[in-house]
């Protein structure tokens, strides 16, 4: 019986680990869904990208408020997270602070942790009042409604409680290392959870070894359950944030790609000695390929990594010119409902053992409508502002190429403009002859 | 019908066995719109005046597909591009200057990819490197005491980081430069981008060049400058919107700078 306590605790973060490696499984496996892109070059700009969006916050300062409150969240959940270390080795051996015999600089760690913990809160309860009291606009917009705005404000309350947690141990445990009970050496100082002591005067020693007990229990499940919580939030960007902006674009934001599909067909067509009647080459390879998107495998994995990525932030939406002229358009909900379809097209996966099978549903419609698309300007305002390195508009003009080249379904006016470049190579209905009329007006 | 402007064709050039310093991609809104056909005009003008020997491709120039591109239509943006490609490296075009930052984008960064390789200036930075070069002077203070405040056009700005050049030319001028509020890398979009230039704009509350004309608006400015023919025509509309034609205009960097020469 001696060793329950360790076992259970063994077995606890067993299945953490195990249920997190499942979900990171399942993860991966849904990117990879996405098509082949070569991001291969600019290794060292990438690297450089990584260092400064991701660690060093830098585009996230660009709001101050948010910017700062995030940095000690971030910071706070890195350094904190030497604790854990430490919590998971007492757990799985029954120690007590197993790192204290490093003295002085033991005392520096663990008072540090308490600080920045005090400040996580503090953080995070502005976290809360920006979302729920201030209703900074980009937080209630209309894709924000239900799960999404439940977890912006879950996260909150996980975070919040952990830190408490976190306090309340270390305030019993010092209470108890004062009375010198067995087991609870003096190890650590306690410059934020020494004003919680007061709170718990009075209790007996075995009720303070409860609470110090269930305070350092619930903290470490809390954890492992956080760490499985993510994969259904969009705080899989704690992680994911690192990859995204390595892959993120490294180009000038106005290059978009050239389609190797068309300029294959283009160059054919364009050849003089090319054989009409040659048969095309896809059709060696089965059918011909699609341009642009419809669903989510249209898109390649760089695109899918920046929908799980999202944090939902809205800051994207909130510089987005149609946006902000009420269309519907909204590039987070682009982002949004990408990850959504793919997390459908997984599930159905998992039901059939691995294989798609068609739920008559795709990205198009079902859950990116036309209009949104249509409305886009192509300003890169939402690329600009994204902190995590998304590129929303990427995934718009992809679907755009899908509605033009396979459905043949722009608007009027567009059809008009673009048999304008076809018939006389401008946009507008002049004849090509008339190009150099302007010298003489 | 004004003073007489020195244009040559490349097939000029090339009858004469000669090569431009630069070619001047004058684009389809350059060439046909009304408006933009002055600021294509006014650059000449300053062309001109610094001796720059330039060609322009003419009636042997098409569109650069960008428009089809932003719109999707991938299949009439390459054969656009590898028909201008075939043309321009026939003509060993080496540098191009335009006026218009939807041509310069796609000349310098989607060109390339499909065969065409050129060193590709807006005509902003083209009008700036004359100047430091001594090749072209900008003196008097004809705008001395107005506000000018500049647009960002969208593809010329943060798609491609260029924001110096057009603000150190109206410095030039010793005008009285302000900015908006959102400018340069945060700059709002005049809301022609995208081929929406080209249709109506889908349901919402506002359109976007009254916003953007608002926020200009702010500055209390008498000349909003901007560097594209399309941001010209979005903006204007907007000082239409707001009834300001008479206290506000509209005008391209190229224009500020020969309006204050007298050209
Ligand atoms: C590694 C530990 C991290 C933790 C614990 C963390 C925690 C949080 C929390 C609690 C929020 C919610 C804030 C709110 O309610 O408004 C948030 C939002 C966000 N985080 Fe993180 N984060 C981490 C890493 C990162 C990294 C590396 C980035 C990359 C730059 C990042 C970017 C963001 C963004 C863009 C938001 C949206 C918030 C806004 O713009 O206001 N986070 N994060
Ligand atoms: S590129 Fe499109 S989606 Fe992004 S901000 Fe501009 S208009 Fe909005
Ligand atoms: S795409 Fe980027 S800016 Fe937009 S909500 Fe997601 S994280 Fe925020």
């Amino acid at each position: 019986m001696e060793y329950l306590p360790n076992i259970i605790f063994a077995v606890a973060l067993i299945l953490g680990i195990g249920f997190f490696a499942r979900n990171v499984k399942k993860l991966s496996r849904n990117i990879k869904l996405g098509k082949d892109v070569d991001v291969s070059d600019n290794k060292s700009k990438r690297w450089k990208n990584m260092a400064r969006i991701a660690l060093g916050q830098t585009k996230m300062v660009v709001r101050p408020i948010a910017g700062i409150m995030h940095v000690i969240v971030y910071v706070g959940f890195i350094i904190i997270n030497i604790e854990v270390l430490e919590i998971i080795l007492d757990g799985l051996f029954g120690t007590h602070r197993l790192f204290s015999p490093l003295g002085s600089i033991y005392d520096f760690l663990i008072g540090s942790f308490e600080v920045l913990a005090l400040l996580v809160i503090v953080a995070v309860v502005v976290f809360w009042i920006r979302r729920n009291i201030i209703r900074i606009q980009r937080f209630i917009k209309p894709e924000m409604k239900g799960w999404p705005k439940t977890d912006g404000n879950m996260i909150l309350y996980i975070e919040f409680v952990l830190m408490i947690l976190f306090l309340t141990m270390n305030a019993a445990d010092f209470q108890l290392q004062q009375l010198g009970a067995e087991h609870y050496h003096e190890a650590g100082a306690f410059p934020v959870s020494q004003f919680i002591v007061p709170i718990l005067d009075g209790l007996s020693e075995s009720s303070l070894i409860l609470v110090e007990r269930t305070a350092w229990w619930l903290h470490i499940l809390g954890i492992l359950a956080f760490l499985n919580y993510l994969y259904y939030s969009k705080h899989l960007h704690i992680l994911l944030a690192f990859p995204n902006t390595y892959y993120g674009k490294v180009k000038p934001q106005g290059q978009f790609n050239n389609l190797e599909s068309v300029t294959k067909e283009v160059k054919l067509m364009m050849d003089p000695d090319a054989d009409p009647y040659a048969a095309p080459a896809e059709q060696d390879t089965g059918e011909p390929e699609k341009f642009g998107a419809s669903d989510v495998m249209d898109l390649n994995w760089v695109q899918l990594l920046n929908a799980y990525t999202c944090t939902e932030c809205g800051r994207c939406t909130s510089e987005c010119p149609a946006n902000q002229t009420g269309k519907k358009l909204s590039p987070r909900k682009i982002m949004m409902d990408t990850r959504d379809r793919l997390e459908e097209v997984g599930k159905i996966m998992d039901a059939n053992k691995g294989e798609f099978v068609s739920d008559g549903k795709q990205l198009l419609n079902d859950y990116i409508t036309p209009e949104e698309l249509w409305a886009c300007t192509t300003c890169n305002a939402c690329v600009q502002a994204c902190p995590v390195s998304i590129d929303p508009l990427s995934i718009i003009v992809e679907m755009r190429r899908y509605l033009v080249m396979e459905q043949s379904a722009a608007p009027t006016e567009l059809n008009n403009m673009m048999s304008n470049i076809e018939n006389n190579g401008a946009p507008w209905p002049y004849n090509q002859m008339d190009r150099l009329n302007w010298v003489n007006e | 019908m004004s003073e007489q402007l020195k244009v040559k064709t490349m097939q000029e050039f090339m009858a004469e066995g000669k090569q431009p310093e630069i070619l001047f991609w004058v684009g389809s809104a350059g060439s046909f719109d009304d408006r933009a056909k002055k600021i294509s005009r006014a650059f000449v003008k300053l062309l001109n005046k610094a001796n720059v020997d330039f060609a322009v491709l003419g009636t042997e120039e098409s569109s650069t597909g960008d428009v089809a591109k932003r719109a999707g239509n991938e299949f009439l943006f390459q054969m656009q591009a590898m028909m201008n490609i075939e043309l321009l490296n026939g003509y060993e075009i080496k540098r191009i200057v335009t006026c218009d930052p939807h041509s310069f984008n796609t000349l310098k960064n989607e060109y390339p990819s499909l065969g065409g390789n050129y060193d590709v200036l807006h005509h902003t930075q083209y009008l700036k490197e004359l100047i430091d070069n001594g090749r072209l002077t900008i003196t008097g203070d004809g705008y001395k005491g107005k506000r000018i405040t500049f647009h960002d056009p969208c593809y010329l700005g943060r798609a491609n980081s260029v924001f110096d050049a057009p603000r150190e030319l109206l410095a030039k001028t010793n005008a009285e430069l302000v900015e908006m509020k959102r400018h340069k890398k945060a700059a709002l979009c005049c809301g022609a981008g995208g081929a929406q230039m080209f249709k109506e704009p889908e349901k919402g509350d506002m359109d976007v060049n009254v916003l953007r004309t608002k926020g200009a608006l702010e500055t209390n400015p008498n000349i909003i400058a901007t560097g594209c023919p399309y941001c010209n025509t979005m903006m204007t509309d907007g000082i239409k919107a707001y009834e300001k034609e008479d206290s506000v205009t509209v005008l391209d960097v190229a224009e500020v700078l020969a309006n204050s020469q007298g050209l």
